[in-house]
């Protein structure tokens, strides 16, 4: 789905978002990156959403270079691409219904579309009953799910989430995250850029990790932290969860439900 | 239609800057729609006199009936540029003086006044070649005349010039004016765009996110632009229209200029006045987007 093959970007000035980055996400698979704040996590985004032009190097995403992209292309490229940031990027004098009609009418869908998806992809992100409040009436947990619909309402293939939690208190992150899992289990291949190590620890999925613009770690199930022995060993030395944090975990990631394969 | 409801829903939250932007579209098109008729009328009504330039060709006050009769046929065969010729004997201009003036003539009691020929060139411009013709200049600068019977020759070219060059003088102020006000009203609307584009900056961020294309982004800006102008277009519209019933209707009854031919009609008038208000409006969005909306 995703190839980043040796991609520098180099930003005016003497700073370096990205070095020599090489790594391909498959198709499905759902990818953390971590990494200290300027570790060129959202440079990475950027990157995929077309946002900035590598320096150097060759991005695919769907075996397609981005760089052949022409500039009136752009738009119908990032209609296949859900983002979802840190800071929502709800539109305020906006309903959470029109939040996500909105985009959807920035794509040239039809009204009949628009009125059929929107309840549809709200009453999935748990939005059914606030449909007509306006963000600021709703919690930060709920502008984010809010959010993440208006990304998913095209049922993109490819999600990239650049600190969803980032605003969010542990509890909410959980309901974020399960979301994004839920989403990832459609068949959407899902990449978030988090710093939150406890959610990285808890989800064992896949970890590429950043450190000034280089990455220093891929690893398939990965811990949010290096470690020199193996996932195996690392997992019974951490220390075990509070029994809070594990109630909720238990009752929002249900063990029954089978990941779908694609 | 979404467009439409976007640009008005943004022209509200821009309402003082918007206003603005009207207001001056306003000004600007009611210069332009006195002014446009007015130059129409005086450029008509200085060609009208450039129609009526003549030359008068004075007799001596001695000449006989013969000597009329040879520079008669002397303006109808020998004289190139010649279009019409009216013949005013000594009598008829004594009499219409008389009437113009008739304590002076009383006073006088002979008639002083020569019989005259009054010749129009074919073309106004050859007036000079006309005059040139009958009374060529020698070279010492003084004029000899082509008959004996001719005492002189004269034209009213200062007159006419005078005229034109007044007509000249108020297009070009004019001229100058509407394009101080056309620049005006277009960095005015740039302006109203400008910040209707900072205020929904993340509009315009989330919708370059969700995969909207660059004209989907622009339309709503252009359509407020446009709003802006053609409020302000049909704002001057209605002034001139209470303006023209009000003053210039009971007016033109006794004022010729007003009713003259050459006056543009007024539906064209605000048809022009229409376009005129949305092309500076379109310009102004365009230049606005072109330098703050990074597609
Ligand atoms: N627009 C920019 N201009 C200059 N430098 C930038 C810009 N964006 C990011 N950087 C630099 O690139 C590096 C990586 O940033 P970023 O990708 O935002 O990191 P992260 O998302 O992991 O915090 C940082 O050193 C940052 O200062
Ligand atoms: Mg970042």
């Amino acid at each position: 789905m995703i190839e980043f093959r040796d991609v520098t970007k180099a930003y005016p000035g003497t700073d370096v978002g990205l070095e020599g980055a090489t790594f391909n996400v498959r198709r499905g698979e759902f990818v953390f990156l971590v990494g200290s704040t300027g570790s060129g996590k959202s440079t990475i985004m950027r990157l995929l959403i077309k946002e900035r032009e590598p320096t150097s190097g060759e991005i695919r995403v769907a075996g397609r270079n981005l760089a052949d992209l022409k500039h009136k292309q752009v738009p119908y490229y990032r209609r296949n691409l859900g983002v979802v940031f840190q800071d929502f990027k709800l539109l305020p004098n906006r309903t959470v219904y029109d939040n996500v009609a909105y985009a959807l009418s920035a794509t040239g869908a039809s009204r009949k579309e628009i009125r059929a998806k929107v309840p549809d992809i709200l009453r999935l992100t748990g939005l059914a009953t606030k449909l007509h409040n306006y963000p600021d009436q709703l919690s930060g947990g709920e502008q984010q799910r809010v959010s993440v619909a208006r990304a998913f309402v095209n049922h993109p293939p490819l999600l990239l989430a650049d600190e969803p939690t980032g605003n969010l208190d542990p509890k909410t992150s959980i309901g974020i995250m399960q979301l994004l899992y839920r989403i990832n289990r459609t068949g959407t291949t899902v990449v978030v850029a988090t710093h939150d190590a406890q959610l990285v620890n808890r989800a064992r999925r896949r970890v590429i990790e950043l450190h000034a613009g280089r990455i220093v770690r891929d690893e398939a199930t990965g811990l949010y932290a290096p470690t020199e022995q193996s996932t195996k060993e690392f997992g019974a030395m951490i220390k075990p969860p509070t029994d809070e944090f594990q109630a909720i975990m238990d009752s929002t990631f249900p063990a029954d439900v089978p990941p779908r394969e694609s | 239609m979404f467009f439409v409801r976007e640009a008005w829903r943004s022209l509200q939250r821009n309402a003082v800057p918007s206003f603005a932007a009207m207001a001056s579209v306003v000004v600007t098109m009611l210069v332009l729609g006195v002014f446009i008729p007015i130059i129409q009328a005086t450029t008509g009504a200085a060609n009208e006199v450039r129609s009526k330039v003549l030359v008068d060709v004075y007799l001596k006050t001695n000449a006989k009936d013969a000597d009329v009769e040879r520079v008669r046929q002397v303006l109808a065969e020998d004289t190139p540029h010649v279009g019409n010729v009216t013949f005013v004997s000594k009598a008829d201009a004594y009499a219409e003086e008389k009437k113009r003036n008739p304590e002076a003539y009383e006073l006088l009691g002979s008639n002083p006044l020569p019989d005259t020929f009054r010749v129009t060139p074919d073309k106004p411009e050859n007036v000079q070649a006309l005059r040139d013709a009958l009374a060529p200049l020698t070279a010492s600068g003084a004029r000899t005349t082509t008959d004996p019977a001719i005492e002189e020759v004269r034209n009213r070219r200062e007159e006419t010039d005078k005229i034109l060059s007044a007509t000249r003088v108020v297009k070009l102020t004019v001229g100058v004016l509407a394009v101080l006000l056309v620049l005006a009203s277009v960095l005015l609307i740039a302006n109203t765009i400008r910040l209707s584009l900072f205020a929904r900056r993340r509009e315009v961020e989330v919708m370059k996110l969700v995969g909207a294309t660059d004209w989907f982004i622009r339309w709503p800006f252009i359509i407020e632009g446009i709003l802006v102008g053609a409020m302000g277009g049909i704002m001057a519209v209605l002034l001139l229209g209470v303006g023209k019933v009000a003053l210039l209707d009971p007016l033109a009854a006794d004022f010729a200029l007003l009713s003259s031919p050459e006056t543009i009609n007024f539906a064209l008038l605000i048809a022009v006045i229409l376009g005129a208000s949305v092309g500076v409006a379109a310009l102004g969005s365009g230049l606005s987007l072109r330098r703050f909306l990074r597609v």
